[in-house]
């Protein structure tokens, strides 16, 4: 009984209330016996003791996290640092010149800088061609501007660096092109791995503060990523239920006794309408799965031709019963790391799309499948002699819901080639549609499996 | 026949209970995914239908359990999440079929009965026949009367499917997961062109045909009419 309980507790507080307050001078001799007895004076020193060790643990804590993160930016630098220290340490300067030299010949292409300089700045080895302009000649960490062989000639790029000066004045210098590094993490993260952070320097100058932009925004993009999934989950739970009950009062009432002609048409076609407007939910779901699922769990070896040619073998009866020639060229072996689910239904919205908008207006009409190795990559390719698609309008129609003028009376939704591209981006794969003289060429170009990649 | 109908959703519960009775099974229905577990371990059903997302328990999670305590009953998973990635991880887990919400009554009844065939069926047999049509699976043959009639290897797997579940409506999308092993809903005829490439070779030239269209359902092998 919660109201017995409430009043039973609001008497007991006004208790003390009642009695006569004690003298203050009477308060402090009670205190005075306390502090002196035995029990307290040990309470007290454990008391003591917690809280100066507690003290002790978040600080502790509170500095090695502070410093780890500075820690860890610099640790590629000091392991290159320290490996060059024992070299000289072991054979000298001539031992020195000959490593950095070493490691600067040709382009590793991970953004690091050497130099081995006089005191007066003149280069004995290293991949910068002089001592930077506006650097201290002092030991410790400085950041200049180096240039760099780009797309467009000499291209200038930011870089930080740490200085040594060795015992006989001489000076070395190892740094990373900032650019390089923030490149590098970049094609990490669009390779899937979402957790890849550009390094900081915790210098707290503009690139330190573009590296900390950059972080926060693919912590974002991170957690939208998490965030889609859930929603997805929850969008075709809570929508679609709904839209199961519609459709399964629909179908009783279809059951029901005495229904005129008329009305079970009717019905009829309203299942067919809500079915449709499922469809077309659940295409947009698998969509955004796919796209979502970068670096899917999902992926396994697979023989892209027999995949092709398994699908095509579906499509091959249909094909011809609406006057398509279907043609089939698949090389053997060409494999790649894919989904066997997913990657049979873009093949099949391929051939859909096909067999709707690829009819010849000449008559021939025929649709080919071919799957084929070319520089590396594997290439699959569907191709019929249809209208095609201007070139104004090839990359629009990757989009949800697009659907050009000449096809708006057909049926469909305009979610097929979304799909398509979702499945190739989640394979690593590019998608392009090209002029098929004449008719339409989808091309889809796969990263091919390699024993040496796994 | 005793099903065991694991679904939160008042509504589709009450729908699946009513749809069920009527057909003639007994069903017991659970709305929790604990509760449900404990009636699917304690209980004796012939097979269960389940919801995926579920208070209490897990619909996928429920089936690991049932499965790891050796429990073969033989289940369906309803669920909203109908992408290929969802179907896949509903089979693996433990699931003998897995059915997409919202769903036809029909599709689902045609599923239910092909879960409890499979149950009885004998695993030695060697030989399927309906009426006057023969498929032998260790010569890969099949004769209709004396008439041997030659088929495509696809065709021959199709058939297969069609004569085990003779006399019971099979759904195009069954026929597409359980023939081809596509997860997905072709925007295309395509299985009614393969069905009907198949009817013209053992039911053309012969007087009875055994191949039916069902309306609004999918196919059905069935002697006489």
């Amino acid at each position: 009984m919660p109201h017995a309980t409430a009043v039973t507790i609001a008497e007991k507080l006004r208790l003390p209330a009642a009695r006569p307050l004690p003298s203050a001078a009477a308060l402090l001799r009670r205190a005075q016996r306390l502090v002196r007895t035995h029990a307290f004076r040990l309470a007290g020193l454990y008391f003591a003791v917690f809280v100066l060790s507690v003290l002790g643990v978040l600080f502790f804590v509170y500095w090695t996290s502070a410093d780890f993160v500075e820690r860890q930016t610099e640790t590629t630098l000091d392991a290159e640092i320290s490996g060059l220290a024992e070299q000289y340490a072991q054979r000298g300067l001539s031992g020195l010149v000959q490593i950095v030299a070493a490691r600067s010949a040709g382009d590793r292409g991970d953004g690091m800088l050497y130099l081995v300089a006089t005191a007066e700045g003149r280069p004995l080895a290293g991949n910068i061609t002089g001592w930077p302009v506006g650097a201290s000649a002092s030991a410790g960490s400085l950041s200049f501007q180096i240039e760099v062989p780009g797309k467009r000639g000499e291209e200038s790029h930011p870089a930080r660096a740490k200085l040594f000066v060795i015992p006989d004045g001489y000076r070395l210098l190892v740094g990373r092109d900032i650019v390089e590094e923030v490149n590098r993490t970049a094609e990490r993260v669009i390779a899937g791995n979402l957790s890849d952070r550009v390094p900081r320097l915790g210098t707290a100058d503009e690139f330190d503060q573009l590296a900390a932009n950059l972080n926060s925004m693919l912590d974002q993009i991170e957690r939208l990523m998490a965030g889609m999934r859930e929603v997805t989950d929850n969008v075709a739970h809570d929508l679609k239920t709904p839209l199961a009950r519609l459709r399964a009062r629909l179908e009783l009432a279809l059951l029901a006794p005495g229904n005129t002609a008329a009305q079970i048409e009717a019905i009829r076609a309203a299942i067919g309408e809500a079915d449709r407007m499922l469809a077309t939910f659940n295409a947009l779901l698998s969509i955004a799965e796919a796209e979502a699922g970068a670096g899917s769990e999902a992926a396994e070896r697979l023989d892209l031709g027999e995949l092709a040619a398994a699908v095509a073998e579906l499509y091959e009866p249909v094909a011809e019963e609406k006057g398509f020639a279907m043609r089939l060229n698949c090389a053997p072996g060409v494999l790649i790391r894919g989904d066997r689910h997913l990657l049979p239904q873009a093949l099949a919205n391929l051939l859909d799309n096909a067999l709707k908008y690829g009819a010849s207006p000449a008559g021939g009409s025929e649709i080919t499948v071919a799957v084929l190795r070319e520089g590396g990559r594997a290439v699959l390719e569907v191709g019929d002699r249809g209208p095609g698609i201007p070139e104004r309008d090839r990359e629009a129609v990757f989009d949800r819901f697009v659907r050009l003028e000449p096809s708006r009376s057909t049926p469909g939704n305009g979610l097929g080639l979304s799909l398509v591209r979702a499945v190739a981006h989640r394979h690593h794969a590019t998608v392009a549609l090209a002029d098929n003289r004449p008719g339409l060429r989808v091309r889809l170009e796969f990263p091919e499996w390699t024993a040496a990649a796994e | 026949m005793k099903l065991l109908v694991i679904e939160d959703d008042r509504e589709t519960a009450a729908y699946l209970v009513k749809g069920l009775s009527e057909s003639g099974y007994t069903v017991d229905h659970s709305g929790d995914g604990r509760e449900g577990l404990f009636l699917a371990t304690s209980g004796s059903y012939d097979a269960i239908v389940l919801d995926r997302m579920l208070p209490g328990m897990d619909g996928l999670a429920i089936l690991g359990a049932l499965r790891a305590a050796q429990i073969r009953t033989p289940a369906l998973i309803l669920s909203a999440l109908g992408s290929v990635d969802d179907r896949v991880k509903g089979l693996r887990s433990g699931g003998d079929d897995y059915l997409v919400k919202p769903f036809a009554f029909s599709e689902l009844l045609a599923r239910i009965e092909a879960l409890l065939r499979r149950g009885t069926q004998a695993p030695a047999e060697t030989r399927l026949r309906v009426a006057d049509l023969e498929l032998d699976l260790l010569t890969r043959t099949v004769k209709r009367g004396d008439k041997i009639i030659e088929l495509l290897p696809r065709e021959f797997q199709l058939l297969e499917y069609l004569m085990r579940n003779a006399g019971h409506v099979v759904t195009r999308t069954m026929l597409l997961e359980n023939v081809w092993d596509y997860h997905f809903d072709p925007q295309t005829n395509v299985i009614d062109v393969h069905v009907s490439r198949l009817r013209q070779k053992i039911d053309k030239q012969f007087e009875h045909p055994l191949l039916h269209t069902v309306r609004g359902a999918g196919y059905c092998l069935r002697a006489g009419a």
